[in-house]
């Protein structure tokens, strides 16, 4: 598949090194250039440095070729935004947005977005952890 | 009315200002510590501060009884999430966004925002006013009705100078509202003449400008 991330943080940075070596084609955008030192030296896919609420830089990352988008930066509403793009102006069949705030995650998936909240999801995750009985935990990045 | 601004840099200061003094209830929200001081400074409690992207702080503020919800910062997607927030949770019945990249029009249209404001557009098209050949220039869209409103300067060598508009046989949506001649407003009828150099203003749809921009001879 054909995807675009917008993000380069750890969570983008694993995900686009995740699916790279799952064998997909993978462009991932950032504004700012050193964030692509996440990557690991294998990375085979394409990197653009910009803003990713813009249409154009969207285009140069393939978004018109893409068969599904992440949008993964630490800023809720660009997420919001930019994933808006992706499917309401591109198409995009399957667009992933990362919403921290539950209330704005709530919001956007009533109106027909697919949204994740690390805050609900990490907060769930701890709150069993913290009522397991295992001694110990498996800790892996989220 | 009640009117909440979202966003105290420049454009919401003096918004807030300009219609405070028109009598309106205004409240001003900054979420910056410094900016906030300064505002408050002047403005007292017309302004909070708060992130007008979060829900509790519009909740805190009275969003549900707010005429208007106006969104004014330096960042679109902001403006974007402030008006939808306010829209699809608070059913907010108007809300406005000030757009930094003009290119973003049609997107914030698409996603319910009531009302666009762009100041690079609006400079950009005052820029085209004042270019030779140029003549057209879109004043407002009214995006809803998919009409606006135009201002035309008819070309000396245009093919309707000295007709009536009776002879013209503009469509109806393209139809000339006001003509203003050596600073006198003329409300046409179907025996005003064109003169040439009239300021022209006409309420049109797409058809109409098409029709309006073919009948003057006018160069985009």
């Amino acid at each position: 598949m054909n995807i675009v991330i917008l993000g380069c943080g750890r969570v983008g940075s694993t995900l686009a090194t995740m699916l790279d070596r799952a064998g997909h084609t993978v462009s991932i955008i950032d504004f700012s250039s050193e964030a692509f030192r996440r990557l690991e030296p294998d990375f085979s896919g394409t990197t653009i440095v910009g803003n990713g609420v813009d249409e154009e830089i969207l285009i140069r990352a393939g978004i018109k070729e893409a068969d599904a988008f992440a949008a993964v930066t630490n800023g809720d509403n660009r997420n919001i935004m930019s994933s808006q793009i992706a499917k309401e102006i591109f198409n995009v069949k399957k667009v992933v947005c990362r919403i921290y705030d539950p209330i704005r995650e709530s919001t956007y998936h009533e109106l027909g977005l697919e949204t994740i909240s690390p805050t609900i999801v990490g907060a769930q995750l701890i709150f069993e952890a913290l009522f397991s009985d295992k001694q110990e935990q498996q800790t892996d990045k989220g | 009315m009640y009117i909440i601004v979202g966003g105290g840099g420049d454009v919401g200061y003096y918004l807030t200002k300009s219609l405070l003094s028109q009598g309106h209830e205004v409240l001003l929200l900054e979420k910056g510590a410094i900016r906030y001081q300064a505002l408050s400074e002047e403005l007292g409690q017309a302004v909070v501060r708060g992130d007008a992207c979060e829900a509790r702080t519009m909740e805190e503020v009275g969003v549900s009884r707010a005429d208007v919800v106006i969104a004014v910062t330096g960042e679109d997607d902001d403006n974007l999430v402030i008006c939808q927030m306010a829209k699809k949770r608070f059913k907010v019945a108007r809300t406005i966004a000030r757009l930094n990249n003009p290119k973003n029009e049609l997107l914030f249209q698409k996603l319910g925002i009531d009302i666009t404001v762009s100041p690079t557009r609006s400079i950009l098209s005052l820029i085209e006013a004042e270019l030779p050949g140029s003549s057209f220039v879109t004043l407002m869209r009214l995006r809803r009705a998919g009409l606006g409103i135009i201002e035309v300067r008819v070309p000396p060598d245009s093919p309707i100078v000295g007709q009536t508009l009776n002879a013209i046989k503009l469509p109806r949506s393209g139809n000339i509202a006001l003509i203003i001649r050596d600073n006198e407003y003329i409300v046409p009828t179907a025996e005003t003449k064109i003169f040439a150099n009239d300021e022209v203003y006409a309420l049109v749809n797409r058809e109409g400008e098409e029709a309006l921009r073919d009948a003057l001879g006018a160069t985009r």
